[in-house]
């Protein structure tokens, strides 16, 4: 085992994790904001590079081409809120199906499976020949997003949004319309995935129609391992967006570390699971079975 | 000032699960009125002023405040005329928010919620003096979550959110339930004052008697989803916890079934 060889892929790793950091930032505002566990996001983060990569192609700026990527998002996540409060679908039966949907639509709107796109033809924002360039890029775009969230959660709209995630009960009977706040929450989470997907769609020079795989489960590994090492640090909401970034930076960083040790790439997936699955059992169990310091007091 | 028009309500048609909640209950409130209900479980209370504030549709009949139809009206849109406290102190607030975040949710029902800030410097001082007429110190503990608070605290700061903007009409589904006597008779002293003070119109459902009898004008006693007593007035006054169980019995060919109400 080369020593150089882990330490030269860390840049990389860091870089694609503070891309798939803004992804777990989405993530974040439905399943800790809205509590909600939308799995729409599977399809989206391939969406959203879709259609960056197909509008690029066709000679589009590459921000316009980023904002219709975010818009893109935001919509499918309207048709899962949709689905959820209108419809009545259990929302994580509403985001499967928009997750489904959407596996036609992306095929559509790329053509083929994969649509690769070459830095040296188009005029992409990062790229993976540029690593530091686009590590500096993204943690931009994630202090400007952390920006734009900390204020808009500040906001009498943010705030029903909070109390819908909180309370509903409560947020109806203080007039909140709860089936507008969860649709809002759901697109704003949509639209910022769609985002972080058109970033990493550039950043490895092709949007693949398999890239949203399993994407929720990466961005609940972030925001856990961003509760877990700065929950108690980080109490104020910006710090709290941030530490779901350092999270998806560090899963990445780990992922790089155990495919140095040899784990072989087909079986990354059940590793996240597992360790998404521990994480998330973790505070039941202590609850359940571990109860020493209020049964010793009582 | 409120109007109840013979409301129906029936939970589970059709299944073995039946229940008819509410059979064409009629109630008018004048303004200021503060009616304390009581009945026995299952007799319709809290799903009279589940009716009231829409928390779903009603099978017939309806429901006016002003002159407003509010039968249409989905639950978000009723909150502009109604506050409410629930017997749950979970749910009335939002444990995850600070004190004043949550007073500043309240302040805003039936307001358009848009980009401004979710709160003020200037509310923040409003609230602080309205947090000290509570007497609980919680003043002092604004950015505390709400969670962090004790039941009783909760049901007070919920009691003050009603009230921060004046509703129409404010219902309170026992809320003094969950809280041990001494905290109960502290949240009952601030419900009198706030609806003295604002001249709240007022429904009270309460599982005490006693409590009944000493707080409002006029006391409604609720059987298998009717009313079957209605008390006002010299006569409220004058009322026994003794008269309103024979009372009771008279109306209802029963005997009252509650031992909660019998034994606190």
């Amino acid at each position: 085992m080369n020593i150089t060889a882990l330490i030269n892929a860390l840049p990389g790793a860091c870089a694609q994790g503070l891309i798939w950091g803004i992804m777990a930032i989405g993530v974040f505002i439905t399943y800790k904001v809205l509590d909600i566990a939308d799995l729409t996001v599977d399809g989206t983060m391939c969406t959203g590079g879709a259609v960056c990569v197909m509008l690029m192609l066709n000679g589009v700026n590459v921000w316009l081409a980023l904002l219709c990527a975010l818009i893109a998002g935001m919509l499918a996540g309207f048709v899962t809120g949709i689905l959820h409060t209108v419809m009545g679908i259990p929302a994580i039966l509403a985001g499967i199906l928009t997750q489904l949907a959407l596996y036609s639509i992306n095929l559509r709107i790329l053509g083929s499976s994969n649509q690769a796109i070459s830095v040296r033809k188009y005029p992409l924002l990062l790229s993976l020949l540029h690593i530091p360039q686009a590590a500096l890029i993204t943690a931009l775009f994630i202090a400007a997003l952390i920006a734009i969230l900390y204020w808009f959660f500040g906001t009498e709209l943010g705030c029903s949004l909070r109390a819908t995630g909180c309370n509903m009960a409560m947020a109806r009977a203080q007039g909140i319309n709860t089936s507008f706040t969860r649709v809002l929450g759901l697109m704003i989470s949509n639209g910022i995935v769609a985002l972080s997907s058109a970033l990493f769609s550039q950043y490895q020079g092709f949007a693949d129609i398999n890239m949203g795989r399993g994407a929720i489960v990466i961005g609940l590994a972030a925001v856990i391992i961003g509760e877990v090492l700065f929950g108690k640090l980080f109490k104020n909401f910006a710090l709290r967006l941030l530490a779901v970034a350092l999270g998806a930076v560090l899963y990445y960083l780990v992922i790089q570390a155990v495919l140095w040790l040899g784990l072989n790439t087909d079986d990354l997936k059940l590793l996240t699971a597992l360790v998404v699955a521990v994480f998330l059992s973790v505070p039941y169990l202590r609850s359940k079975y571990f109860r020493k310091g209020a049964r010793g007091r009582a | 000032m409120l109007k109840i028009e013979n409301i129906h309500k029936t939970f589970n048609p059709g299944t073995i699960n039946e229940k008819k909640a509410l059979c064409g209950v009629s109630l008018t409130l004048e303004d200021g009125d503060f009616v304390t209900v009581i009945g026995g479980n299952g007799a319709g209370k809290s799903t009279l002023l589940n009716a009231v504030a829409g928390v779903w549709p009603v099978d017939g009949g309806s429901v006016f405040i002003d002159g407003i139809n509010l039968t249409p009206l989905p639950e978000h849109k009723r909150a502009k005329y109604i506050g409410r406290v629930f017997q749950d102190p979970m749910m009335g607030t939002a444990a995850d928010m600070w004190i004043e975040e949550n007073m500043a949710l309240s302040a805003r029902r039936g307001e358009k919620r848009t980009l401004r800030r979710g709160i003020t410097a200037a509310e923040r001082d409003t609230y602080k003096a309205a947090l000290a007429t509570l007497g609980l110190g919680l003043e002092e503990r604004m950015t505390s979550k709400v969670g962090l608070l004790s039941g009783g605290q909760r049901q007070a700061l919920t009691l003050l959110m009603a009230s921060l903007r004046r509703p129409r009409l404010l219902l309170l589904d026992e809320h003094t339930a969950a809280l041990d006597p001494k905290t109960a008779a502290k949240v009952l002293d601030a419900t009198d004052r706030i609806v003295a003070q604002d001249k709240l119109t007022t429904i009270m459902i309460t599982h005490n008697m006693k409590d009944a009898i000493a707080h409002g004008n006029r006391l409604i006693m609720m059987h298998e989803g009717r009313i079957i007593l209605d008390i006002r007035g010299e006569e409220k006054s004058r009322l026994t916890v003794e008269a309103l169980l024979r009372q009771f019995e008279r109306a209802s060919g029963e005997e009252f079934a509650s031992d909660q109400a019998l034994l606190s």
